[in-house]
Protein backbone atom coordinates (compact mmCIF):
# COMPACT_ATOMS: atom_id res chain seq x y z
CA UNK A 1 0.00 0.00 0.00
CA UNK A 2 1.28 3.44 -0.85
CA UNK A 3 0.75 4.62 2.67
CA UNK A 4 3.92 5.96 4.21
CA UNK A 5 2.66 7.05 7.59
CA UNK A 6 5.97 7.41 9.30
CA UNK A 7 5.20 10.59 11.15
CA UNK A 8 2.73 11.77 13.73
CA UNK A 9 0.56 13.91 11.47
CA UNK A 10 0.53 11.13 8.89
CA UNK A 11 -1.02 8.74 11.35
CA UNK A 12 -3.68 11.29 12.35
CA UNK A 13 -4.50 11.75 8.67
CA UNK A 14 -4.64 7.98 8.20
CA UNK A 15 -7.19 7.63 10.99
CA UNK A 16 -9.27 10.50 9.60
CA UNK A 17 -9.19 8.79 6.21
CA UNK A 18 -10.73 5.61 7.65
CA UNK A 19 -13.93 7.50 8.42
CA UNK A 20 -14.16 9.46 5.21
CA UNK A 21 -16.86 8.95 2.56
CA UNK A 22 -15.52 6.76 -0.20
CA UNK A 23 -16.27 7.14 -3.92
CA UNK A 24 -18.14 3.88 -3.70
CA UNK A 25 -20.47 5.23 -1.02
CA UNK A 26 -21.24 8.41 -2.95
CA UNK A 27 -21.88 6.38 -6.10
CA UNK A 28 -24.17 4.09 -4.13
CA UNK A 29 -26.29 6.93 -2.78
CA UNK A 30 -26.66 8.35 -6.28
CA UNK A 31 -27.58 4.91 -7.65
CA UNK A 32 -30.44 4.49 -5.18
CA UNK A 33 -32.41 7.06 -7.19
CA UNK A 34 -32.26 4.90 -10.31
CA UNK A 35 -35.50 3.00 -9.55
CA UNK A 36 -37.48 6.27 -9.55
CA UNK A 37 -36.58 6.89 -13.17
CA UNK A 38 -35.92 3.52 -14.73
CA UNK A 39 -37.90 0.97 -12.73
CA UNK A 40 -40.98 2.85 -11.53
CA UNK A 41 -42.96 -0.39 -11.53
CA UNK A 42 -40.50 -1.88 -9.06
CA UNK A 43 -40.71 0.83 -6.40
CA UNK A 44 -42.61 -1.43 -4.03
CA UNK A 45 -39.86 -4.01 -4.32
CA UNK A 46 -37.28 -1.23 -3.89
CA UNK A 47 -38.82 -0.16 -0.60
CA UNK A 48 -38.91 -3.80 0.55
CA UNK A 49 -35.22 -3.95 -0.29
CA UNK A 50 -34.51 -0.76 1.66
CA UNK A 51 -36.27 -2.26 4.69
CA UNK A 52 -34.34 -5.53 4.38
CA UNK A 53 -31.14 -3.51 4.00
CA UNK A 54 -31.87 -1.59 7.19
CA UNK A 55 -32.52 -4.86 8.98
CA UNK A 56 -29.27 -6.32 7.62
CA UNK A 57 -27.41 -3.20 8.71
CA UNK A 58 -28.67 -3.67 12.25
CA UNK A 59 -27.37 -7.25 12.23
CA UNK A 60 -24.03 -6.15 10.76
CA UNK A 61 -23.50 -3.86 13.76
CA UNK A 62 -23.55 -6.80 16.15
CA UNK A 63 -22.36 -9.65 13.92
CA UNK A 64 -19.89 -7.89 11.66
CA UNK A 65 -18.46 -5.42 14.14
CA UNK A 66 -18.89 -6.96 17.58
CA UNK A 67 -18.85 -10.68 16.71
CA UNK A 68 -22.22 -11.43 18.31
CA UNK A 69 -23.85 -14.23 16.34
CA UNK A 70 -27.61 -14.38 16.05
CA UNK A 71 -30.35 -16.45 14.48
CA UNK A 72 -33.17 -14.63 16.18
CA UNK A 73 -32.98 -11.01 15.17
CA UNK A 74 -36.44 -11.17 13.56
CA UNK A 75 -37.60 -10.97 17.15
CA UNK A 76 -36.75 -7.27 17.16
CA UNK A 77 -37.90 -6.71 13.59
CA UNK A 78 -41.25 -8.25 14.44
CA UNK A 79 -41.68 -6.44 17.74
CA UNK A 80 -41.05 -3.17 15.90
CA UNK A 81 -43.61 -4.14 13.28
CA UNK A 82 -46.27 -4.95 15.88
CA UNK A 83 -45.42 -1.90 17.99
CA UNK A 84 -45.91 0.41 15.00
CA UNK A 85 -49.14 -1.36 14.05
CA UNK A 86 -50.62 -1.35 17.54
CA UNK A 87 -49.70 2.29 17.97
CA UNK A 88 -51.89 3.28 15.02
CA UNK A 89 -54.74 1.21 16.53
CA UNK A 90 -54.64 3.47 19.58
CA UNK A 91 -55.46 6.34 17.25
CA UNK A 92 -52.01 7.81 16.76
CA UNK A 93 -50.98 7.32 13.13
CA UNK A 94 -48.22 9.90 12.72
CA UNK A 95 -45.46 7.90 11.01
CA UNK A 96 -42.21 9.56 12.14
CA UNK A 97 -43.03 9.58 15.83
CA UNK A 98 -44.46 6.08 15.40
CA UNK A 99 -41.15 4.95 13.96
CA UNK A 100 -39.22 6.55 16.81
CA UNK A 101 -41.48 5.17 19.54
CA UNK A 102 -41.40 1.66 18.05
CA UNK A 103 -37.61 1.83 17.80
CA UNK A 104 -37.27 2.99 21.41
CA UNK A 105 -39.61 0.29 22.67
CA UNK A 106 -37.66 -2.43 20.82
CA UNK A 107 -34.34 -0.97 21.99
CA UNK A 108 -35.60 -1.32 25.55
CA UNK A 109 -36.46 -4.98 24.92
CA UNK A 110 -33.01 -5.40 23.33
CA UNK A 111 -31.38 -3.89 26.40
CA UNK A 112 -33.12 -6.39 28.69
CA UNK A 113 -32.19 -9.31 26.41
CA UNK A 114 -28.59 -8.08 26.15
CA UNK A 115 -27.90 -9.11 29.76
CA UNK A 116 -28.25 -12.74 28.69
CA UNK A 117 -26.63 -12.41 25.25
CA UNK A 118 -23.31 -10.95 26.41
CA UNK A 119 -22.81 -13.68 28.98
CA UNK A 120 -22.57 -16.43 26.39
CA UNK A 121 -20.63 -17.00 23.19
CA UNK A 122 -20.49 -19.09 20.05
CA UNK A 123 -23.01 -21.94 19.88
CA UNK A 124 -24.72 -20.94 23.13
CA UNK A 125 -25.27 -17.46 21.73
CA UNK A 126 -26.74 -18.92 18.57
CA UNK A 127 -29.09 -21.15 20.54
CA UNK A 128 -30.24 -18.41 22.92
CA UNK A 129 -31.00 -15.97 20.10
CA UNK A 130 -32.77 -18.77 18.22
CA UNK A 131 -34.73 -19.73 21.32
CA UNK A 132 -35.77 -16.16 22.08
CA UNK A 133 -36.86 -15.70 18.47
CA UNK A 134 -39.05 -18.80 18.50
CA UNK A 135 -40.41 -17.88 21.89
CA UNK A 136 -41.46 -14.43 20.72
CA UNK A 137 -43.11 -15.89 17.62
CA UNK A 138 -45.17 -18.34 19.67
CA UNK A 139 -46.05 -15.63 22.16
CA UNK A 140 -47.37 -13.42 19.36
CA UNK A 141 -49.27 -16.40 17.98
CA UNK A 142 -50.84 -17.18 21.34
CA UNK A 143 -51.74 -13.56 22.09
CA UNK A 144 -54.07 -13.36 19.10
CA UNK A 145 -56.38 -10.91 20.95
CA UNK A 146 -53.54 -8.39 20.63
CA UNK A 147 -51.72 -9.43 17.48
CA UNK A 148 -54.47 -10.97 15.42
CA UNK A 149 -52.57 -14.27 15.51
CA UNK A 150 -52.28 -16.05 12.18
CA UNK A 151 -54.80 -13.66 10.61
CA UNK A 152 -52.36 -10.84 11.14
CA UNK A 153 -52.94 -7.36 12.49
CA UNK A 154 -55.58 -5.65 10.40
CA UNK A 155 -56.76 -2.09 10.21
CA UNK A 156 -53.43 -0.39 10.51
CA UNK A 157 -53.87 3.19 9.35
CA UNK A 158 -50.87 5.45 9.04
CA UNK A 159 -51.23 9.18 8.49
CA UNK A 160 -49.47 10.85 5.56
CA UNK A 161 -45.82 11.73 6.12
CA UNK A 162 -45.50 15.34 7.31
CA UNK A 163 -49.28 15.35 6.90
CA UNK A 164 -48.86 15.67 3.12
CA UNK A 165 -47.32 12.64 1.42
CA UNK A 166 -49.77 9.79 1.34
CA UNK A 167 -48.84 6.27 0.34
CA UNK A 168 -49.56 5.81 -3.34
CA UNK A 169 -50.19 2.65 -5.25
CA UNK A 170 -46.90 2.88 -7.10
CA UNK A 171 -44.81 3.22 -3.98
CA UNK A 172 -43.17 6.58 -4.65
CA UNK A 173 -43.79 7.73 -1.11
CA UNK A 174 -42.96 4.37 0.41
CA UNK A 175 -39.61 4.15 -1.37
CA UNK A 176 -38.69 7.78 -0.62
CA UNK A 177 -39.58 7.25 3.03
CA UNK A 178 -37.73 3.96 3.51
CA UNK A 179 -34.74 5.29 1.61
CA UNK A 180 -34.57 8.39 3.81
CA UNK A 181 -34.74 6.26 6.95
CA UNK A 182 -32.06 3.92 5.61
CA UNK A 183 -29.83 6.90 4.87
CA UNK A 184 -30.20 8.27 8.38
CA UNK A 185 -29.50 4.80 9.80
CA UNK A 186 -26.32 4.54 7.70
CA UNK A 187 -25.22 7.95 9.00
CA UNK A 188 -25.75 6.76 12.56
CA UNK A 189 -24.00 3.43 11.90
CA UNK A 190 -21.05 5.19 10.22
CA UNK A 191 -20.64 7.44 13.22
CA UNK A 192 -20.73 4.45 15.56
CA UNK A 193 -18.25 2.25 13.69
CA UNK A 194 -15.78 5.09 13.15
CA UNK A 195 -15.79 6.12 16.82
CA UNK A 196 -13.58 4.94 19.66
CA UNK A 197 -16.55 2.78 20.65
CA UNK A 198 -16.52 1.19 17.20
CA UNK A 199 -12.81 0.50 17.58
CA UNK A 200 -13.51 -1.12 20.93
CA UNK A 201 -16.12 -3.35 19.29
CA UNK A 202 -13.63 -4.43 16.65
CA UNK A 203 -11.22 -5.21 19.47
CA UNK A 204 -13.86 -7.46 21.04
CA UNK A 205 -14.44 -9.20 17.72
CA UNK A 206 -10.71 -9.63 17.08
CA UNK A 207 -9.72 -10.88 20.52
CA UNK A 208 -12.24 -11.02 23.34
CA UNK A 209 -9.64 -12.49 25.69
CA UNK A 210 -7.36 -9.48 25.41
CA UNK A 211 -10.05 -6.92 26.22
CA UNK A 212 -10.12 -7.38 30.02
CA UNK A 213 -6.31 -7.30 29.95
CA UNK A 214 -6.45 -3.73 28.65
CA UNK A 215 -9.08 -2.82 31.22
CA UNK A 216 -12.06 -2.85 28.87
CA UNK A 217 -15.54 -3.49 30.28
CA UNK A 218 -16.41 -5.43 27.13
CA UNK A 219 -19.77 -6.73 28.32
CA UNK A 220 -21.06 -3.18 28.73
CA UNK A 221 -19.85 -2.31 25.22
CA UNK A 222 -21.66 -5.34 23.80
CA UNK A 223 -24.84 -4.42 25.65
CA UNK A 224 -24.77 -0.92 24.17
CA UNK A 225 -24.38 -2.12 20.58
CA UNK A 226 -26.92 -4.90 21.04
CA UNK A 227 -29.44 -2.34 22.29
CA UNK A 228 -28.74 -0.02 19.35
CA UNK A 229 -28.97 -2.92 16.91
CA UNK A 230 -32.28 -4.09 18.36
CA UNK A 231 -33.69 -0.58 18.07
CA UNK A 232 -32.57 -0.35 14.45
CA UNK A 233 -34.15 -3.73 13.63
CA UNK A 234 -37.30 -2.47 15.33
CA UNK A 235 -37.34 0.61 13.12
CA UNK A 236 -37.02 -1.65 10.06
CA UNK A 237 -40.00 -3.67 11.24
CA UNK A 238 -41.99 -0.53 11.92
CA UNK A 239 -41.22 0.70 8.41
CA UNK A 240 -42.65 -2.50 6.97
CA UNK A 241 -45.87 -2.00 8.93
CA UNK A 242 -46.18 1.64 7.94
CA UNK A 243 -45.56 1.03 4.23
CA UNK A 244 -47.79 -2.04 3.91
CA UNK A 245 -50.50 -1.15 6.46
CA UNK A 246 -50.57 -4.64 7.92
CA UNK A 247 -48.59 -6.98 10.14
CA UNK A 248 -48.39 -10.71 9.47
CA UNK A 249 -47.02 -13.23 11.93
CA UNK A 250 -44.09 -13.98 9.63
CA UNK A 251 -42.38 -10.72 10.66
CA UNK A 252 -41.21 -12.78 13.65
CA UNK A 253 -40.42 -15.95 11.72
CA UNK A 254 -37.20 -17.92 11.95
CA UNK A 255 -37.00 -17.66 8.17
CA UNK A 256 -36.63 -13.90 8.47
CA UNK A 257 -33.85 -14.26 11.06
CA UNK A 258 -32.03 -16.70 8.79
CA UNK A 259 -32.57 -14.66 5.62
CA UNK A 260 -31.05 -11.54 7.11
CA UNK A 261 -27.91 -13.45 8.06
CA UNK A 262 -27.78 -14.90 4.53
CA UNK A 263 -28.01 -11.38 3.07
CA UNK A 264 -25.20 -10.21 5.32
CA UNK A 265 -22.96 -13.17 4.48
CA UNK A 266 -23.64 -12.70 0.76
CA UNK A 267 -22.72 -9.02 0.85
CA UNK A 268 -19.92 -9.29 3.40
CA UNK A 269 -19.85 -8.64 7.14
CA UNK A 270 -18.25 -5.76 8.97
CA UNK A 271 -18.40 -3.22 6.16
CA UNK A 272 -21.79 -1.47 6.61
CA UNK A 273 -22.74 -1.78 2.94
CA UNK A 274 -22.33 -5.56 2.87
CA UNK A 275 -25.80 -6.12 4.29
CA UNK A 276 -27.27 -3.53 1.95
CA UNK A 277 -25.71 -5.07 -1.16
CA UNK A 278 -26.67 -8.51 0.14
CA UNK A 279 -30.26 -7.37 0.60
CA UNK A 280 -30.39 -6.07 -2.97
CA UNK A 281 -29.03 -9.33 -4.40
CA UNK A 282 -31.21 -11.51 -2.21
CA UNK A 283 -34.45 -9.63 -2.81
CA UNK A 284 -33.94 -9.15 -6.53
CA UNK A 285 -32.96 -12.81 -6.91
CA UNK A 286 -36.04 -13.84 -4.98
CA UNK A 287 -38.26 -11.63 -7.08
CA UNK A 288 -36.83 -12.91 -10.37
CA UNK A 289 -36.42 -16.57 -9.40
CA UNK A 290 -39.84 -16.79 -7.82
CA UNK A 291 -41.19 -15.61 -11.16
CA UNK A 292 -39.52 -18.52 -12.91
CA UNK A 293 -40.15 -21.17 -10.30
CA UNK A 294 -42.20 -20.05 -7.30
CA UNK A 295 -41.66 -23.22 -5.29
CA UNK A 296 -37.95 -23.84 -5.53
CA UNK A 297 -36.42 -20.40 -5.67
CA UNK A 298 -34.56 -20.96 -2.40
CA UNK A 299 -32.57 -23.69 -4.14
CA UNK A 300 -30.74 -20.99 -6.11
CA UNK A 301 -30.14 -18.88 -3.02
CA UNK A 302 -28.57 -21.97 -1.46
CA UNK A 303 -26.25 -22.40 -4.45
CA UNK A 304 -25.37 -18.70 -4.44
CA UNK A 305 -24.65 -18.79 -0.71
CA UNK A 306 -22.31 -21.76 -1.06
CA UNK A 307 -20.44 -20.22 -3.98
CA UNK A 308 -19.97 -16.95 -2.12
CA UNK A 309 -18.80 -18.60 1.08
CA UNK A 310 -16.37 -20.89 -0.76
CA UNK A 311 -15.03 -18.45 -3.34
CA UNK A 312 -15.45 -15.09 -1.61
CA UNK A 313 -15.06 -15.64 2.14
CA UNK A 314 -15.35 -11.90 2.76
CA UNK A 315 -18.60 -11.66 0.83
CA UNK A 316 -19.29 -10.10 -2.53
CA UNK A 317 -18.41 -6.61 -1.35
CA UNK A 318 -15.22 -7.85 0.34
CA UNK A 319 -14.28 -9.65 -2.86
CA UNK A 320 -14.86 -6.54 -4.96
CA UNK A 321 -12.82 -4.44 -2.51
CA UNK A 322 -9.93 -6.89 -2.84
CA UNK A 323 -10.18 -6.78 -6.63
CA UNK A 324 -10.19 -2.99 -6.54
CA UNK A 325 -7.05 -3.00 -4.35
CA UNK A 326 -5.30 -5.25 -6.85
CA UNK A 327 -6.34 -3.17 -9.85
CA UNK A 328 -5.21 0.06 -8.19
CA UNK A 329 -1.72 -1.28 -7.42
CA UNK B 1 -0.26 7.76 48.73
CA UNK B 2 0.16 4.70 50.85
CA UNK B 3 3.34 4.09 52.76
CA UNK B 4 3.49 0.61 51.32
CA UNK B 5 6.95 -0.04 49.91
CA UNK B 6 5.85 -2.95 47.80
CA UNK B 7 4.12 -2.29 44.52
CA UNK B 8 2.77 -5.84 44.45
CA UNK B 9 2.50 -8.48 47.10
CA UNK B 10 0.91 -11.92 47.23
CA UNK B 11 0.05 -13.53 50.55
CA UNK B 12 -0.19 -17.31 50.73
CA UNK B 13 -1.78 -17.77 47.34
CA UNK B 14 -3.09 -21.28 46.89
CA UNK B 15 -4.65 -22.94 43.89
CA UNK B 16 -5.22 -26.58 43.16
CA UNK B 17 -6.73 -28.40 40.18
CA UNK B 18 -7.70 -31.79 41.56
CA UNK B 19 -4.48 -33.35 42.76
CA UNK B 20 -2.32 -30.81 40.98
CA UNK B 21 -1.20 -27.91 43.13
CA UNK B 22 -0.25 -25.00 40.88
CA UNK B 23 0.26 -22.58 43.77
CA UNK B 24 1.37 -23.65 47.23
CA UNK B 25 1.36 -20.75 49.68
CA UNK B 26 3.02 -18.39 47.26
CA UNK B 27 4.07 -15.17 48.98
CA UNK B 28 6.17 -12.87 46.86
CA UNK B 29 6.80 -9.15 47.08
CA UNK B 30 7.73 -6.76 44.32
CA UNK B 31 9.24 -3.45 45.52
CA UNK B 32 8.68 -0.25 43.55
CA UNK B 33 10.79 -0.06 40.43
CA UNK B 34 11.63 -3.75 40.66
CA UNK B 35 13.13 -5.73 37.78
CA UNK B 36 12.44 -9.21 39.06
CA UNK B 37 12.55 -12.47 37.17
CA UNK B 38 10.35 -15.47 37.84
CA UNK B 39 12.02 -18.70 36.84
CA UNK B 40 11.35 -22.38 37.28
CA UNK B 41 11.16 -25.60 35.31
CA UNK B 42 8.24 -26.29 32.97
CA UNK B 43 5.05 -26.84 34.90
CA UNK B 44 6.32 -25.01 37.99
CA UNK B 45 3.23 -22.78 37.92
CA UNK B 46 4.75 -19.56 36.61
CA UNK B 47 1.97 -18.66 34.19
CA UNK B 48 -0.62 -19.86 36.71
CA UNK B 49 0.85 -17.43 39.23
CA UNK B 50 0.49 -14.59 36.73
CA UNK B 51 -3.09 -15.71 36.10
CA UNK B 52 -3.79 -15.74 39.84
CA UNK B 53 -2.33 -12.26 40.30
CA UNK B 54 -4.19 -10.75 37.33
CA UNK B 55 -7.49 -12.39 38.17
CA UNK B 56 -7.75 -14.81 35.27
CA UNK B 57 -7.78 -17.59 37.85
CA UNK B 58 -9.48 -17.19 41.21
CA UNK B 59 -7.25 -18.42 44.06
CA UNK B 60 -8.55 -21.04 46.50
CA UNK B 61 -7.15 -18.89 49.27
CA UNK B 62 -4.68 -16.09 49.83
CA UNK B 63 -4.57 -12.43 48.87
CA UNK B 64 -3.13 -10.18 46.18
CA UNK B 65 -2.18 -6.63 47.18
CA UNK B 66 -1.44 -3.82 44.76
CA UNK B 67 0.09 -0.79 46.49
CA UNK B 68 -1.15 -2.23 49.74
CA UNK B 69 -4.74 -2.45 48.49
CA UNK B 70 -6.40 -5.85 48.51
CA UNK B 71 -7.41 -6.54 44.89
CA UNK B 72 -8.16 -10.26 45.31
CA UNK B 73 -11.85 -9.76 44.65
CA UNK B 74 -11.58 -7.37 41.73
CA UNK B 75 -12.22 -8.64 38.23
CA UNK B 76 -9.54 -8.56 35.54
CA UNK B 77 -10.50 -5.22 34.00
CA UNK B 78 -10.72 -3.55 37.42
CA UNK B 79 -7.22 -4.77 38.28
CA UNK B 80 -5.91 -3.27 35.06
CA UNK B 81 -7.59 0.02 35.97
CA UNK B 82 -5.90 -0.20 39.37
CA UNK B 83 -2.51 -0.37 37.62
CA UNK B 84 -1.75 -4.03 37.08
CA UNK B 85 -0.99 -5.06 33.50
CA UNK B 86 0.31 -8.21 31.89
CA UNK B 87 1.47 -9.60 28.58
CA UNK B 88 0.88 -13.09 27.27
CA UNK B 89 3.26 -15.90 26.42
CA UNK B 90 1.24 -16.59 23.27
CA UNK B 91 0.34 -13.37 21.44
CA UNK B 92 -3.08 -12.01 22.35
CA UNK B 93 -3.31 -9.29 19.72
CA UNK B 94 -6.00 -7.91 17.43
CA UNK B 95 -5.04 -9.40 14.02
CA UNK B 96 -7.11 -7.08 11.81
CA UNK B 97 -6.35 -3.88 13.72
CA UNK B 98 -3.29 -1.81 12.93
CA UNK B 99 -0.82 -1.09 15.77
CA UNK B 100 -1.94 2.54 15.98
CA UNK B 101 -5.56 1.39 16.29
CA UNK B 102 -4.77 -1.30 18.84
CA UNK B 103 -2.75 1.01 21.09
CA UNK B 104 -5.26 3.86 20.68
CA UNK B 105 -7.95 1.41 21.73
CA UNK B 106 -6.05 0.56 24.91
CA UNK B 107 -5.37 4.26 25.60
CA UNK B 108 -9.04 5.25 25.18
CA UNK B 109 -10.06 2.37 27.43
CA UNK B 110 -7.71 3.69 30.12
CA UNK B 111 -8.93 7.26 29.68
CA UNK B 112 -12.52 6.09 29.91
CA UNK B 113 -13.36 7.52 26.47
CA UNK B 114 -13.72 4.23 24.61
CA UNK B 115 -17.49 4.14 25.06
CA UNK B 116 -18.12 7.39 23.18
CA UNK B 117 -19.99 6.17 20.12
CA UNK B 118 -21.06 9.67 19.11
CA UNK B 119 -17.57 11.08 18.56
CA UNK B 120 -15.27 10.14 15.70
CA UNK B 121 -12.04 8.34 16.52
CA UNK B 122 -10.01 11.07 14.82
CA UNK B 123 -11.35 13.52 17.42
CA UNK B 124 -9.48 11.62 20.14
CA UNK B 125 -6.29 13.39 19.10
CA UNK B 126 -4.56 13.18 22.49
CA UNK B 127 -5.13 9.44 22.71
CA UNK B 128 -3.74 8.98 19.20
CA UNK B 129 -0.70 11.08 20.11
CA UNK B 130 -0.12 8.99 23.18
CA UNK B 131 -0.44 5.79 21.14
CA UNK B 132 2.05 7.18 18.65
CA UNK B 133 4.52 7.90 21.47
CA UNK B 134 4.24 4.32 22.70
CA UNK B 135 4.84 3.00 19.18
CA UNK B 136 7.86 5.31 18.90
CA UNK B 137 9.21 4.01 22.20
CA UNK B 138 8.90 0.46 20.83
CA UNK B 139 10.26 1.47 17.40
CA UNK B 140 7.04 0.36 15.72
CA UNK B 141 6.09 3.62 13.99
CA UNK B 142 7.03 2.35 10.55
CA UNK B 143 4.36 -0.33 10.72
CA UNK B 144 1.80 1.81 12.57
CA UNK B 145 -0.85 1.52 9.85
CA UNK B 146 -0.30 -2.07 8.75
CA UNK B 147 -2.65 -4.80 9.97
CA UNK B 148 -1.15 -6.56 12.99
CA UNK B 149 -1.35 -9.93 11.29
CA UNK B 150 1.26 -8.96 8.67
CA UNK B 151 3.84 -7.72 11.21
CA UNK B 152 7.06 -9.65 11.83
CA UNK B 153 6.84 -11.88 14.87
CA UNK B 154 9.30 -9.79 16.87
CA UNK B 155 7.22 -6.68 16.15
CA UNK B 156 4.13 -8.49 17.37
CA UNK B 157 5.93 -9.31 20.63
CA UNK B 158 6.72 -5.62 21.03
CA UNK B 159 3.10 -4.70 20.33
CA UNK B 160 2.11 -7.18 23.02
CA UNK B 161 4.17 -5.09 25.47
CA UNK B 162 2.85 -1.85 23.97
CA UNK B 163 -0.76 -2.83 24.73
CA UNK B 164 0.18 -3.37 28.36
CA UNK B 165 2.08 -0.06 28.53
CA UNK B 166 -0.93 1.80 27.15
CA UNK B 167 -2.77 0.98 30.37
CA UNK B 168 -0.08 2.98 32.28
CA UNK B 169 0.67 0.17 34.69
CA UNK B 170 2.35 0.49 38.07
CA UNK B 171 3.12 -3.20 37.90
CA UNK B 172 3.86 -5.05 34.69
CA UNK B 173 3.90 -8.83 34.51
CA UNK B 174 5.64 -10.13 31.39
CA UNK B 175 5.01 -13.77 30.58
CA UNK B 176 8.01 -14.85 28.51
CA UNK B 177 8.18 -11.65 26.46
CA UNK B 178 10.85 -13.12 24.18
CA UNK B 179 9.11 -16.47 23.65
CA UNK B 180 9.72 -17.61 20.10
CA UNK B 181 11.93 -14.65 19.24
CA UNK B 182 15.32 -15.54 17.69
CA UNK B 183 18.19 -15.28 20.15
CA UNK B 184 19.74 -12.29 18.45
CA UNK B 185 16.53 -10.26 18.72
CA UNK B 186 15.60 -11.25 22.25
CA UNK B 187 18.37 -9.13 23.80
CA UNK B 188 17.06 -6.16 21.83
CA UNK B 189 13.59 -6.84 23.08
CA UNK B 190 14.85 -6.97 26.66
CA UNK B 191 16.69 -3.70 26.21
CA UNK B 192 13.27 -2.12 25.56
CA UNK B 193 12.06 -3.63 28.84
CA UNK B 194 15.16 -2.44 30.70
CA UNK B 195 14.56 1.08 29.39
CA UNK B 196 11.08 1.28 30.93
CA UNK B 197 10.69 4.10 33.46
CA UNK B 198 11.45 3.33 37.11
CA UNK B 199 7.91 3.92 38.29
CA UNK B 200 6.89 0.69 36.57
CA UNK B 201 7.69 -2.40 38.62
CA UNK B 202 8.40 -5.37 36.40
CA UNK B 203 8.20 -9.10 37.01
CA UNK B 204 9.13 -11.22 34.02
CA UNK B 205 9.12 -14.91 33.27
CA UNK B 206 12.04 -16.03 31.16
CA UNK B 207 13.75 -19.31 30.34
CA UNK B 208 16.97 -17.97 28.87
CA UNK B 209 19.23 -17.76 31.93
CA UNK B 210 21.70 -15.37 30.31
CA UNK B 211 18.86 -12.86 29.83
CA UNK B 212 17.62 -13.46 33.35
CA UNK B 213 21.05 -12.85 34.88
CA UNK B 214 21.56 -9.80 32.72
CA UNK B 215 18.26 -8.02 33.28
CA UNK B 216 16.93 -9.17 36.65
CA UNK B 217 17.96 -7.49 39.89
CA UNK B 218 16.34 -10.28 41.85
CA UNK B 219 15.09 -13.74 40.97
CA UNK B 220 12.22 -15.80 42.32
CA UNK B 221 12.56 -19.54 41.77
CA UNK B 222 9.27 -21.41 41.56
CA UNK B 223 9.19 -25.20 41.79
CA UNK B 224 6.06 -27.36 41.78
CA UNK B 225 3.84 -24.41 42.66
CA UNK B 226 5.93 -23.23 45.60
CA UNK B 227 8.66 -20.61 46.04
CA UNK B 228 11.97 -22.41 46.42
CA UNK B 229 14.10 -19.34 46.83
CA UNK B 230 14.14 -15.63 46.22
CA UNK B 231 17.53 -13.95 45.95
CA UNK B 232 20.01 -11.90 43.93
CA UNK B 233 21.29 -13.43 40.69
CA UNK B 234 24.72 -14.21 42.24
CA UNK B 235 23.12 -16.24 45.01
CA UNK B 236 20.82 -18.07 42.57
CA UNK B 237 23.74 -18.86 40.32
CA UNK B 238 25.59 -20.69 43.05
CA UNK B 239 22.71 -22.17 45.01
CA UNK B 240 22.90 -25.94 45.07
CA UNK B 241 19.13 -26.50 45.36
CA UNK B 242 18.48 -24.34 42.31
CA UNK B 243 21.14 -26.23 40.41
CA UNK B 244 19.58 -29.51 41.40
CA UNK B 245 15.96 -28.79 40.55
CA UNK B 246 16.27 -26.30 37.78
CA UNK B 247 19.61 -25.63 36.25
CA UNK B 248 20.33 -29.33 36.47
CA UNK B 249 18.09 -29.82 33.46
CA UNK B 250 19.79 -27.30 31.21
CA UNK B 251 23.08 -26.51 32.83
CA UNK B 252 24.79 -23.46 31.43
CA UNK B 253 28.05 -24.07 33.33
Amino acid sequence: MADPTTDRSGVHAWIRRQGRWSAFEIAFWIAVFVPFFFFPTYLTLASQIAIAALFALSVDLILGYAGIITLGHAMFFGLGAYAAGLLTKTGWGEPLSGLLLSGLFVALVGFVVSFVIVRVQHLAQLMITLGLGLLTLELANAMSWLTGGTDGLQGVSVWPIFGTFDYDLWGYTAYSYTLAVLFVAVLVARRIVHSSFGLSLRGIRENLNRMPAIGAPYQRRLQVIYTISAGMAGVAGALLTQTTSQVALDVLSFQRSADVVVMLILGGTGRLYGGIIGAIIFMVARDQLAGINPQYWYFWIGILLMIVVLVMPKGILGFLAQLWERVRR
Amino acid sequence: MSTETFALRTENLRKRFGSLEVARDVSIALPRGARHALIGPNGAGKTSLVNLITGQLPPDSGRVLLDGQDITRLNRAARVKAGLARTFQINQLFPALTPIEAITLAVTERRGTAGQFWKSLAAHAEAIDEAWDILAQLRLTEVATRPTRVLAYGQQRLLEIGLALATRPKVLLLDEPAAGVPKGESAELFSVIAALPDDISVLFIEHDMSLVFKFAARIVVLVAGGVLLEAEPDVIRTDQRVRDVYLGQAHHG
